[in-house]
């Protein structure tokens, strides 16, 4: 793939040094619950794959797909709150080569370890591939001619997909990721599971308790949002789906920094929740397990209280509660909102404009009890990026890209 | 048993959520008494041997918009209940922006203190969070256990300097021994002083004022101080205890006084602005 490997400069915009920034993107792309994450060299770019990653809110990359000869400059723009930095890339690939490897971020972070050192001493970054000894090589060019070499072994990465299709999920919402941020900040930063359960006009986002032994222990709270905090709001299913919170929150802390609305396509459940990011220039969907239907019948049978689709809301009932409290259920008032948008999940060439998205796959661990539902696990992230017309770019023919998410093969001694 | 009380100003919830904080920080369960004047939150004390009690006694009418109680019986117009007070801290924490907040006594799979909060949304509904907050209604059998403790007999009481002070001192203090000796006189004179094979450290204060007697209301006019002025009546405390006490206080005394009696107890009470008193 990149034989002369790619020299990256720094375009000097808001920020003197983008060694800083490639590190911070590699550090933020790992969190701090990375596990075998993954850094991919694709043909067209490279991937930061947080496998359970809690955090990737400081990079937003945008990636520009490489021809198959010839040099392209590639853009990475990093975003960190308030402050944007843009680096030039410039790769060089021959005709025909698709490679794929895969590292362990964690390797690549100790090449861009201090910050400081690195901001005072590094002056360029150049990576290169020596597919002969297996090796990805950084060499950082560092003032008064010194030079660090450093050596990171790779592995063959497969790829395994697991389909998933946006469109044919019943119920869908928009919001903006300030919403959504204020409802789980509610929730105890310990909490592993939470459950949106969905009407006609109102969300109720509550925590999901395990055990009936926890239970009576166990603090539960309940947070209702009305259909019209939403941007969009089409519920066709009333259900109730429960999905991992701790990945929930990363996901949001991203698209915050982002700025941009977090979508959610839900289905039944037991189906992959859906969670995208989209603006002109990305597409980033997440995608989250959830428990099963089996799992709530269970529930139910065992607990007294059990799942209601429409929760109480006895806060707006002045009178006082006597000890022995009788639930009322509210009426949803009000029509609903309009028609669902039509993303298209893969579009086809000839567009200018392509998108890849994520695929992920649940992970079945043999050992467990076979009704158990599957790990909640949030795989990958990938960023597909989409071409914005160019003079230069359009008389060369575009071929899209099958892009596949990052193999399951991880090690369990290894994970954070 | 019933009970519904609602905050609407935002300093009065931010206070009590302090207040609740600061319990949460000295032990793990408390008891929770209603009366339909106060809230007592109580950790009936083990004082054998450095155990610790503590009692807090808030004016309902400082915090609550709307308060209504009714107890077990109108004989017994009171509701005590078991609670852990780092789960109705963490709960009011997340509320403080909130328009209102409600806190009942509900029963959903077992009996909770239900805090419901309306917060302010961009919206025209508003959003509503709940927390239920799971406790253990205590019989009226044990309730004796949870008066009010008598202040007793004391030799000396006097004023602390302030609390951070006194925390950054203990601090260090920690570090080098487990036991402080206490040292106050009649005269405003405090010393704190530890002592081990290698060094003896101790800190003096001066001009601490005492506080007189039939001062404060919920003592019975007790006895008048007496004895020489000078003399320094002490009392020896595990460190620690005393520093988990300090480290929790996030409320801004007014007045904190510590009380040394010749039963060996020490008790320290810090009077807060907003008319609620602690004895610890």
């Amino acid at each position: 793939m990149c034989r002369d490997g790619r020299k990256r400069e720094s375009a000097g915009q808001s920020r003197p040094l983008s060694v800083q920034d490639r590190r911070r993107a590699v550090r933020g792309a790992s969190g701090r619950r990375a596990g075998p994450a993954v850094c991919e060299l694709l043909s067209f770019g490279v991937r930061f794959l947080p496998v359970r990653a809690a955090l990737l809110q400081q990079v937003r990359v945008l990636f520009f797909p490489v021809f198959p000869s010839g040099s392209v400059n590639i853009t990475l723009t990093m975003q960190k709150g308030d402050q944007n930095a843009t680096f030039l890339c410039r790769y060089s690939i021959p005709r025909g080569l698709n490679f794929r490897c895969k590292l362990a971020i964690k390797s690549v972070q100790t090449v861009f370890r201090s910050l400081a050192t690195l901001e005072k001493t590094v002056e360029k970054c150049h990576i290169g591939l020596d597919e002969q000894k297996d090796r990805l090589t950084f060499t950082l060019h560092c003032k008064h001619g010194l030079l660090k070499t450093h050596n990171l072994s790779y592995q063959d990465s497969e790829s395994l997909e697991a389909v998933f299709d946006k469109d044919s999920c019943a119920n869908v919402f928009r919001a903006q990721p300030r919403v959504l941020v204020d409802t789980v900040v509610h929730f105890p930063t310990s909490l592993e599971e939470v459950t949106l359960t969905l009407s006609d006009e109102r969300m109720w986002v509550r925590n999901h308790v395990e055990d009936e032994a926890e239970r009576s222990k166990a603090v539960l709270t309940e947070l209702c949002l009305a259909a019209d905090e939403f941007d969009h709001f089409d519920i066709k299913l009333h259900n109730s789906i429960t999905f991992c919170l701790k990945e929930f929150r990363g996901l949001l802390l991203f698209a915050e920094s982002t700025g941009l609305p977090v979508t959610m396509y839900l289905d039944e459940p037991g189906s992959p929740v859906v969670l995208s990011v989209t603006d002109s220039v990305l597409e980033g969907n997440f995608v989250l397990a959830t428990l099963s239907d089996d799992h709530y019948l269970r529930q139910s049978n065992r607990g007294a209280d059990a799942e209601q689709t429409r929760p109480p809301d006895d806060f707006m009932n002045d009178d006082m509660d006597a000890y022995l409290i009788a639930m009322d259920s509210s009426v949803a008032p009000g029509p609903s909102t309009a028609d669902p948008p039509s993303l298209a999940a893969f579009r086809k060439p000839p567009a200018p404009n392509y998108r890849t998205r994520t695929y992920s796959e649940e992970e079945e661990d043999g050992e467990e009890d076979p009704e158990r539902p599957p790990d909640k696990k949030f795989r990958s992230l990938f960023f597909g990026s989409v071409l914005p017309p160019s003079p230069r770019r359009s008389s060369q023919p575009f071929t899209t890209q099958e892009v596949l998410a990052s193999d399951s093969e991880e090690d369990e001694a290894e994970a954070d | 048993m019933k009970f519904r009380g609602k905050i609407i100003d935002v300093a009065c919830l931010n206070h009590f959520t302090r207040v609740v904080t600061t319990i949460s920080k000295l032990t793990k369960t408390c008891v929770l008494r209603l009366t339909p004047d106060n809230l007592f939150f109580i950790l009936s004390g083990k004082v054998t041997n450095g155990g610790v009690g503590m009692w807090c006694e808030l004016l309902q009418n400082n915090f609550f918009d709307e308060y209504q109680m009714e107890g077990v019986s109108s004989e017994f117009n009171q509701i005590c209940l078991e609670v852990s007070p780092e789960n109705l801290s963490r709960a009011l924490r997340t509320v403080q922006c909130a328009k209102s907040v409600k806190i009942k006594l509900t029963k959903k799979h077992c009996a909770c203190l239900t805090v419901a909060a309306e917060l302010p949304t961009l919206s025209s509904a508003s959003r509503v969070v709940t927390h239920d907050v799971p406790v253990e209604v205590i019989p009226r059998r044990l309730w004796q256990e949870f008066k009010e403790p008598v202040m007793p007999d004391f030799d000396v009481s006097i004023y602390l300097p302030p609390l951070k002070m006194l925390k950054n001192v203990v601090d260090r203090m920690k570090n080098l021994s487990n036991f402080l000796v206490i040292e106050a006189n009649l005269n405003g004179e405090m010393n704190l002083k530890i002592q081990t094979d290698l060094v003896s450290v101790s800190t003096h204060f001066k001009d601490l004022g005492n506080p007189p007697w039939g001062e404060d209301a919920s003592q019975d006019g007790g006895p008048s101080q007496r004895g020489d002025p000078e003399l320094l009546a002490e009392a020896t405390v595990d460190i620690r205890k005393l520093q988990q006490f300090l480290v929790g206080q996030q409320v801004n005394p007014t007045k904190a006084m510590c009380s040394k009696s010749n039963t060996l107890k020490l008790t320290m009470k810090i009077k807060c602005s907003a008319g609620g008193s602690w004895t610890h």
